[in-house]
Order: structure tokens, then C-alpha cells, then sequence
């Protein structure tokens, strides 16, 4: 077949077929294919020896190969088979009779019957025993009829279909947030103001008997009701005791004894542990508002700090030129008129060695050349710092050194 | 196995018989159902009725009988039951909308006559919805918006509940709780709601800061007051001195060392040249 390009053509016949034959039947129907597709070749068909598309129907040659079916695998074992199938009768003997691999019993009968019953039997026995988690708790019915409440630890029972057991685990506390995605939640508050709120309800099961007959769906129902209750309080308070830490508490408090008020009016066995409020804010929209309110309030409280220390600096520097006056006037009430004459004299000292002075009689002064003076002064004006102030004692000026 | 059937061929048979009677015969009611049994078509019978004084275990439930083919059982849930009603808009007095969401507990006490007029629990479930929402919007459209928010919520839950619970006998059901899930603004209103307390939250800032500085001046006027009254109790013990002391202080600070360049004009008069003149 080294004429053939295509491997899924008539040249795999062979290998396929005796990998497939392994009965009778099969081989012999692939054979007269094999021949026949052998045949057409030989008769020399100038365009098939090309290469040939794999996917096409060869056309006048009967299909080249079929794989195994299931049915030709089942043809195979069908002989066999229809010996055992009639009626697996004790006289039967040798091999077959279902599963061949099983050993026999002695009398030749199949281990088969016995099994199934010990399988039965154990399965029934491991019914009726329970073994309870340390956290979880049992309730026991009888044909339908609640019979008791198993605790944790080992419990038999009667066996399956006549006593049932559901267990549940009723100590550790179930989480329920709500609203349990990230989207915003509005409440109406009594100053019919919204605020955005997420909680949290933690409860567990303290009567496994009524939360498992009593509601038909109890987690649910603990969820619409912790929904309810919290709507009631929140409409009950201002946004102002919703936003802050106080108000929160008492809401807290206040949905979770409503909540079991109600959860205990439905007789439903849940026992709520706590409610928390994990988030409340304003809605998203006002936010910038709530956010200028806190600026306002840092701003005002920096206004009053600014004032304060405004007011700590004015009233200390009181204090301290009072306290001066006070050293000085005790002082100069010992000695009134030199204390008082010294002072004079070291301040006009002091006054006319840092200023140009004129001494002039009365009536020259407004010939004075004043100005001048000025921006000499000016001009110079290291003049303060190389020495005192100059001294002009006639009219004519004199600049500075 | 073949001998087995062969031989007690009778037997197998009538054995088969009774086990299928048996089943068709014996009912199992468990805890949380009721069975009603209906013979020819008219309901007769009830196991496991619910009954309010009746803990889990002094119940009905459990084995039961019935003729088989001729008596039928239907089986109704016992357990609490919920109506969820739709969101509904509610006009309150004062012509204000709020959407409440309202739910209704209830069990069903009659199992016969729910069977006759309802059928399933289902269907009870699907005729008392429109009753509730007729009922929370006759009762909440009696009352002011601000009376929906606060306790008085509680009565108008009851009053809701009682005219609910009268529908449902009829039904066979008891409404053992109404309660509004939640009551929002609808979306007009909700805008306008952040508005308003969008202007709120900027009166408080406004006033906030207002109060600020209205703080900060008081607290000035104090300090200048204080500092006042401090130099008054100092200076007043002696004023003519005071009045020498200061002027000196003011002396040295205005016409002290500056860049100014001051021109002082003295008379020859003047008290400092006093002993310039004559010793």
C-alpha cells in the first residue's frame, strides 16, 4: 500500500482489522473490505494516486475501515451470554453465572445473595448508630414522629427507615450580614433623613426541635426579621443618633430584643446573640455636605485656638508690664523724687544720643533747614551705627562723620 | 432460586400483594405536615391537625391508615408560612409616598377548609397576597407620613393583621404576623430627600463656622477686658506716676534709636537743658 498518502485510507485496513479482530465475526467482516480496497488499486486508477483528501468517502470502494463498535464487541460475548441470562438455575454449572471472577461457594451456588444481605444488614446497623459532633445536636423521629433530641456524643437508634435522625449544629453562632453585598442600603431615619447601614446578626439554635418543625424556612426568616426590626429603630432615632457612637448602641440593644421578641412569637428556637452595626454612614450623594460640616468644625475650632492664644499673649504681656510698674512704683515710693528724676534723665539721655538734636532759640526753627538734615541722616546711613547721634548746636548743619 | 419460585409460587405472590397494599395503605406524617384525608372526593379526615397546645411528640404524627384507592391524602405543609408582598407604593395623608415592603406570617389551622376553597399551600400563599397589599394600603393611607416612621408603626402592623387574619379563616389559614419590611423613599422623592439634607448638612457647616468665630472674638474681647483690668489694678495705685512712667517708656520707644533719623528741636528752655543754662 506504499501508494497510499492518506493515513486514514485503505492501508491502515490491515493493522486496524487485526487489532479489532479478536472475535470471529468481526475479521471476517473486515476481510472482504480489505480485498475489495486492494483490488481497486491494482486495477490501476490513474487520478487516486494522488494525494487523496483524507475526509471524503472514497467513493466507489465500500468505506475502508470501521473500528471496533460497541456492537461488535458485544456480538462477541453474546454466545456467552445467552447461556446465562435465561435463568440462573442451581443445576448451571461451570463457568458464567454473572460475575465470573467471583470465588464459588462449595455447593456451587453464588456468594452473591449472601453478600448483598450482610451488606444490607451492616448498612442498617451503622444507621442506627450517631455519632455527634461536639457542637452539633440530633432530633430523632419515629416514622415521622419527633421522638427525642440526641446530644453530641454516640446515640443509637432503630435503624433507617423506621427512625430518621437530622442533625444540626446548634452552639456555634451563625453570621448573617446584611445587606451581605457592598451596596448602599438606605434607611429612612424619623427626621425622615437616610442613612446607609450594614449589620451584622449572630444567632444559633437553642430549640433544634421547633427551628426544625416550626418555619418552613428559618434562616431566611431570621433574615427578614432582623430586616424589619432594624427598619423599626432606625425609624425610631434622628440621623444625628444613627451616625453617632451612642445611638448605635442603643439601636444595637434595641433590634435584638425586638428581634427575639418576634423570633419567640413565631416559636422558631433561635436565640439571637447579638446584633452589630457594622457601618452607618450617609448616603454616598450627600457625603461632600457631611464632609463640609467637618471642615466647618475644624475650621471654627482653629478660629477659638488662634483667639486663645491671641488672648494668652495679650493677657501675659499685662501681666508682665504691670508686674514692671509694680517693682518700679515700690521703688520710687521709697525715694519719689530721685527715682523719678533718674528715669527722666536716662530716657532724654537716651532719646537725644540717638537723634540729631538742634538746640536753637525760639523763632529760628522754621528757617531751619529740616529737610536736609533729613536725607543727610539718610545718606549716611552707617552714621547710627559708627556712633551716637550728632549733636547740632548751631544753625548751621553739620552732616554726620 | 427457580424451586423457590416454583414452589411456593402462591405465596410469593400473595406476599407481593401485601407489601404493595401495605403501601398503599400506611401513610407516614411527619412532624411538619398535615394529612388530610379525602374519601371520594369529599375531605374527611385530619391527622396531625395542628394544634397550638400540642408539643412535638404528644402530636398526631406519625403511622396512619387509610383504605387504599378510596381515600386519598393530601399532604399541607404545618410549618409557618410566609406571604411576600410586592413593593407598593403608599400614599400617606399628608399625600406623601413611601414603598413598603411588607411580609405576613401564617399557618394553616383549618386544613379541610383550606382544602376545599384552596387547594395548596401555595395557592393560599397567591390569595393572600393581593388581600395583604390591599390591607397595608388601606391602613397605611390612614395615617401621616411621620406616624408610618415612628412606634405608632406597631397598631397599624395589628389593625393590618386583624383584617388579614379575618380573610384568611376563609382559607383556613391563621396570620400569625405582619410586619413592613421596609418603607423607602420612592425615586423622586429620594432626590429630593438628599436635597434637603444636602441643605441641612451646609446650615450646620455655616453655622458651625459662624459659631467658630463668633468663639474666637469673645474670647478677645475677654483677654482684652482681662489685660485691662489688670493694668487698671496696677496703674490706678498711682496715676501721676503712671503718667511719668509711661510717658518715659513712650519716650525711649518713640524717639528711640530708629532709622528714621529724627531731628529733635530743643529750646534752650527746656527742662533737660535746665542745668545746660546755669549749675
Amino acid at each position: 500500500m506504499a501508494g497510499r498518502n492518506s493515513p486514514w485510507g485503505g492501508g491502515g485496513n490491515d493493522g486496524g482489522d487485526g487489532s479489532a479482530g479478536d472475535g470471529d465475526e468481526p475479521a471476517g467482516d473486515a476481510e472482504p473490505e480489505g480485498k475489495a480496497d486492494a483490488g481497486g488499486d491494482k486495477g490501476g486508477d490513474g487520478e487516486r494516486r494522488g494525494p487523496r483528501n483524507p475526509w471524503l468517502p472514497s467513493g466507489d470502494t465500500p468505506p475502508p475501515r470501521r473500528s471496533a463498535g460497541i456492537e461488535d464487541i458485544f456480538r462477541n460475548r453474546e454466545p456467552r451470554r445467552s447461556g446465562g441470562g435465561g435463568s440462573g438455575g442451581p443445576g448451571r454449572g461451570g463457568p458464567g453465572g454473572g460475575f465470573p471472577n467471583l470465588p464459588r461457594r462449595p455447593d456451587g451456588k453464588s456468594w452473591i445473595p449472601l453478600g448483598v444481605g450482610i451488606a444490607v444488614v451492616v448498612l442498617l446497623g451503622l444507621s442506627s448508630f450517631h455519632m455527634l459532633g461536639p457542637k452539633e445536636q440530633g432530633v430523632v423521629t419515629t416514622l415521622g414522629k419527633y421522638s427525642r433530641t440526641i446530644d453530641s456524643g454516640v446515640s443509637m437508634t432503630l435503624p433507617w427507615p423506621i427512625e430518621q435522625v437530622e442533625t444540626a449544629d446548634v452552639r456555634s453562632f451563625t453570621v448573617d450580614m446584611i445587606p451581605d453585598n457592598d451596596n448602599e442600603k438606605l434607611m429612612l431615619t424619623s427626621d425622615k433623613s437616610l442613612v446607609d447601614l450594614s449589620y451584622l446578626v449572630r444567632w444559633n439554635i437553642k430549640d433544634l426541635k421547633n427551628y426544625t418543625f416550626r418555619l418552613a424556612d428559618p434562616k431566611e426568616t431570621v433574615r427578614e426579621v432582623a430586616e424589619a426590626a432594624m427598619r423599626a429603630s432606625i425609624a425610631q432615632i434622628t440621623l444625628g443618633d444613627a451616625l453617632s457612637g451612642a445611638g448605635r448602641a442603643r439601636v444595637e440593644q434595641d433590634v435584638r430584643e425586638r428581634m427575639q421578641r418576634i423570633l419567640d412569637g413565631y416559636r422558631s428556637g433561635v436565640s439571637i446573640q447579638g446584633v452589630e452595626i457594622k457601618k452607618a454612614d450617609p448616603p454616598a450623594k450627600t457625603k461632600s455636605a457631611f464632609d463640609q460640616v467637618n471642615v466647618a468644625q475644624q475650621e471654627s475650632e482653629r478660629d477659638r485656638s488662634e483667639a486663645r492664644a491671641w488672648a494668652q499673649q495679650v493677657i501675659a504681656r499685662a501681666q508682665g508690664d504691670a508686674t514692671a510698674f509694680d517693682k518700679v512704683y515700690e521703688q520710687y515710693k521709697l525715694a519719689p523724687e530721685v527715682t523719678k528724676r533718674r528715669m527722666y534723665y536716662e530716657t532724654m539721655e537716651r532719646v537725644i544720643r540717638d537723634n540729631d538734636t538742634v538746640v536753637a532759640e525760639k523763632g529760628v526753627t522754621p528757617y531751619l533747614p529740616l529737610s536736609e538734615l533729613r536725607r543727610k541722616a539718610q545718606a549716611a546711613p552707617g552714621a547710627d551705627a559708627a556712633g551716637p547721634g550728632t549733636t547740632v548746636t548751631a544753625p548751621a548743619p553739620r552732616g554726620g562723620q | 432460586m427457580g424451586n423457590l419460585w416454583q414452589d411456593y409460587k402462591a405465596a410469593w405472590i400473595a406476599a407481593v400483594a401485601v407489601v404493595i397494599g401495605l403501601m398503599l395503605s400506611v401513610i407516614v406524617v411527619p412532624e411538619d405536615e398535615q394529612a388530610v384525608i379525602v374519601r371520594t372526593g369529599k375531605p374527611v379526615n385530619v391527622y396531625n391537625k395542628f394544634s397550638d397546645k400540642a408539643d412535638f411528640g404528644q402530636t398526631d404524627a406519625g403511622i396512619h391508615f387509610r383504605v387504599p384507592l378510596i381515600e386519598q391524602v393530601i399532604r399541607i405543609d404545618k410549618r409557618l408560612l410566609s406571604v411576600d408582598m410586592q413593593q407598593q407604593q403608599v400614599l400617606s395623608t399628608d399625600q406623601q409616598r413611601l414603598n413598603v415592603d411588607a411580609y405576613a406570617r401564617y399557618r394553616i389551622v383549618d386544613p379541610i377548609r383550606m382544602v376545599q376553597t384552596a387547594g395548596t399551600a401555595d395557592r393560599v400563599t397567591q390569595q393572600l397576597e393581593p388581600i395583604l397589599s390591599s390591607s397595608v394600603r388601606q391602613e397605611l393611607g390612614k395615617r401621616t407620613f411621620q406616624s408610618l416612621l415612628t412606634a405608632e408603626r406597631g397598631q397599624a402592623m395589628e389593625n393590618i393583621r386583624k383584617s388579614l387574619d379575618n380573610e384568611a379563616r376563609e382559607y383556613g389559614a391563621q396570620i400569625v404576623d405582619v410586619r413592613i419590611k421596609r418603607a423607602d423613599l420612592p425615586e423622586g422623592a429620594l432626590a429630593a430627600a438628599f436635597v434637603r439634607m444636602e441643605a441641612a448638612r451646609q446650615e450646620e457647616a455655616k453655622t458651625v463656622a459662624a459659631r467658630g468665630q463668633r468663639d474666637a472674638q469673645i474670647i478677645r474681647a475677654d483677654a482684652e477686658a482681662q489685660a485691662a483690668k489688670i493694668y487698671a489694678d496696677a496703674f490706678g495705685k498711682d496715676a501721676a506716676f503712671y503718667d511719668f512712667y509711661r510717658a518715659m517708656q513712650s519716650y525711649s520707644v518713640s524717639f528711640g534709636k530708629g532709622d528714621g533719623g529724627k531731628t529733635i528741636l530743643l529750646s534752650p528752655d527746656n527742662a533737660y537743658l535746665n542745668h545746660f543754662r546755669e549749675p
